[in-house]
């Protein structure tokens, strides 16, 4: 083997040496581009934000806002409300979260708790592939099957299954996310008392996985209110109030910003499109509120 | 209350690997019996064999007998779930429930499988508490989540939980491995009380506690990596510390191992 020469004794140096110009400034650079980064990230929120609260704040305010229809109001005319649109689009939204929440979490159930081998990797494969999907090709699938194969007409319950479609697979990702975080040591206490695994799913495994389930719903639904192309496809618009999802037409309000868009140069229809933007923006916000604090109802005080 | 434990040519896998070999041996009703033995020579998984809680990881399987009085918990038929009924365990790291409060971590067993009877649970979880030496430090606070207790308080509040469902024998996986010393002292006397009602074994890398603690020392090694664990021998515990049969043992609690 080579032989080992003992290299001269280096010059007396300090142990603790302050730290050199070079990695300070390195450091400095680094911090700078970082910086730069997150305000670059921030800056198009905070426009959105400002252009859509200094724009629509105004019609907030009004009295008819909350209450009223645009029945009976054209583009030219102030006046009247989203509430139309507001009861449309929740109630859309609840069709969709009561037929996507139980399928996803049991799908995401059975991919951690017992998917094994080939079927569970499909499965897998399957929601990666419908996480991708386009909404406007969701909508025109339940459009074939609907409108087409089945003959029906064009109801918000079409539209939520198109909407199923897309949250579903937001919903089983971070389902999954959050039982795979559960320790394998709480599942194990549970079974070494001699409770059954379903049981030991359901009363240990997911109430600790709850608030992150329950905020993976409401990242979904947020993301499901916001969706237009299922709307025009399935969804056509109406100015009136109805709450029948199998029948007739119902307003929600990306459907309801569209219409008013489309006369953007009068005045009152501008103030509605800014003023629905903020009224969306507000019910998401109030839903992922909610969804915190129904999360924290479940854990034990401390 | 107590059972033996009957063993004879066990042998445990994981997938393909087999990581204890034909291992027999006995463990004596209301007695505390220490495994100990370098890592990875198989005493977990052993202590894991006896209450079929080896093959809740995928792939593991287990042959040979393993008699819970006259009964084989590995016959046809046997439910594991009844066998974890009457074979209680303890981990290595305390695992209270994290969504539960005190009282609902120790009631856990109980209602789980079904007892919703208010007055018996009460009494339940003040028994175990008690026998868990934990009663007088959280009589005033069950409401408290579990997690909100010290290291060695939560491993207490883990033997209480183990001991609610009135378990034959109980199996402690290095337990006092994540706790303090005065926590370790705390659980070691509690075992000692224990051992009145219980068949007990525990796993400890400790060799000092497995001579304060247990009755029956057995003591395992592997040949290598990659090789089965074995059983080299089993006796009474002051005879293996003083007079050892086997010269690997009297290396291993020299601590001249290998």
């Amino acid at each position: 083997m080579a032989v080992v020469t003992s290299s001269p004794p280096a010059p007396t140096k300090r142990l603790l040496e302050s730290e050199s110009a070079g990695r300070r400034a390195r450091n400095r650079l680094a911090t700078v581009l970082m910086a730069a980064c997150l305000l670059i990230a921030m800056l198009p929120l905070i426009w959105i934000l400002w252009t859509v609260v200094s724009r629509g704040a105004g019609l907030l305010g009004d009295s008819t806002w909350w209450t009223n229809s645009q029945r009976g109001i054209t583009s030219r005319r102030v006046g009247g409300g989203a509430y139309h649109a507001i009861v449309g689009t929740l109630v859309m939204a609840l069709m969709t979260a009561v037929i996507s929440v139980p399928i996803a979490i049991g799908t995401a159930i059975y991919l951690v708790e017992y998917g094994r081998g080939r079927f569970a990797k499909l499965v897998t494969f399957m929601v990666d592939v419908l996480t991708g999907i386009p909404s406007i090709v969701a909508a025109l699938f339940i459009y074939a099957l609907w409108v087409t194969a089945f003959g029906f007409q064009r109801v918000s319950f079409a539209v939520s299954l198109a909407l199923v479609l897309l949250m579903v697979p937001v919903v089983v990702r971070s389902t999954e996310e959050m039982l795979r975080l559960v320790p394998r040591d709480l599942r194990e206490a549970s079974y070494a008392l001699g409770v059954p695994r379903w049981k030991t799913i359901v009363k240990v495994v997911l109430p600790t996985a709850f608030s992150g389930i329950v905020t993976g719903i409401m990242l979904g639904l947020a993301r499901v209110m916001g969706e237009t192309a299922p709307l025009l496809i399935l969804g056509p618009y109406t100015s009136s109030i109805n709450l029948n999802p199998f029948d007739g037409n119902m307003a929600a309000l990306p459907t309801f910003i569209n219409q008013d868009r489309n006369n953007q140069a009068l005045d009152p229809a501008f103030d509605r499109v800014w003023a629905a933007a903020l009224t969306l923006i507000l019910i998401v916000m109030v839903l992922s509120v909610l969804g915190r604090l129904l999360s924290r109802f479940g854990t034990v005080k401390k | 209350m107590a059972k033996r434990i009957d063993v004879s040519g066990l042998d445990a896998f994981y997938g393909h690997f087999k990581a204890v070999e034909d291992v027999s041996l006995t463990v004596e009703p209301r007695s505390v019996t220490a495994f100990i033995g370098p890592s990875g020579c198989g005493k977990s998984t052993l202590l894991r064999t006896f209450n079929r809680m080896h093959e809740v990881i995928p792939g593991a399987r287990v042959s040979g007998k393993v008699m819970l009085d006259d009964e084989n918990l590995y016959d046809d038929g046997v439910d594991p779930v009844a066998v974890r009924r009457t074979v209680g365990m303890v981990f290595q790291r305390p695992n209270p429930f994290p969504t539960m409060s005190i009282y609902d971590n120790v009631a856990a067993g109980l209602r789980l499988n079904g007892v919703k009877n208010k007055k018996v649970l009460d009494e339940v979880v003040e028994r175990s508490l008690k026998r868990a030496n934990l009663w007088g430090e959280v009589h005033d606070r069950l409401g408290k989540p579990g997690s909100s207790l010290s290291g060695g308080q939560q491993q207490r509040l883990c033997i209480a939980r183990a001991v609610a469902v009135e378990p034959q024998v109980l199996l402690m996986d290095e337990p006092c491995s994540a706790l303090d010393p005065i926590s370790t002292l705390a659980i070691e006397d509690l075992i000692q009380d224990l051992k009145d009602r219980y068949t007990i074994i525990i796993v400890t890398h400790n060799m000092q506690q497995a001579a304060r603690v247990s009755d029956r020392t057995a003591f395992f090694t592997i040949a290598g990596a990659g090789k089965p664990g074995r059983l080299v021998e089993i006796g009474d515990t002051a005879e293996m510390f003083s007079r050892p049969a086997e010269k690997a043992t009297e290396d291993y609690i020299t601590g001249r191992f290998g």
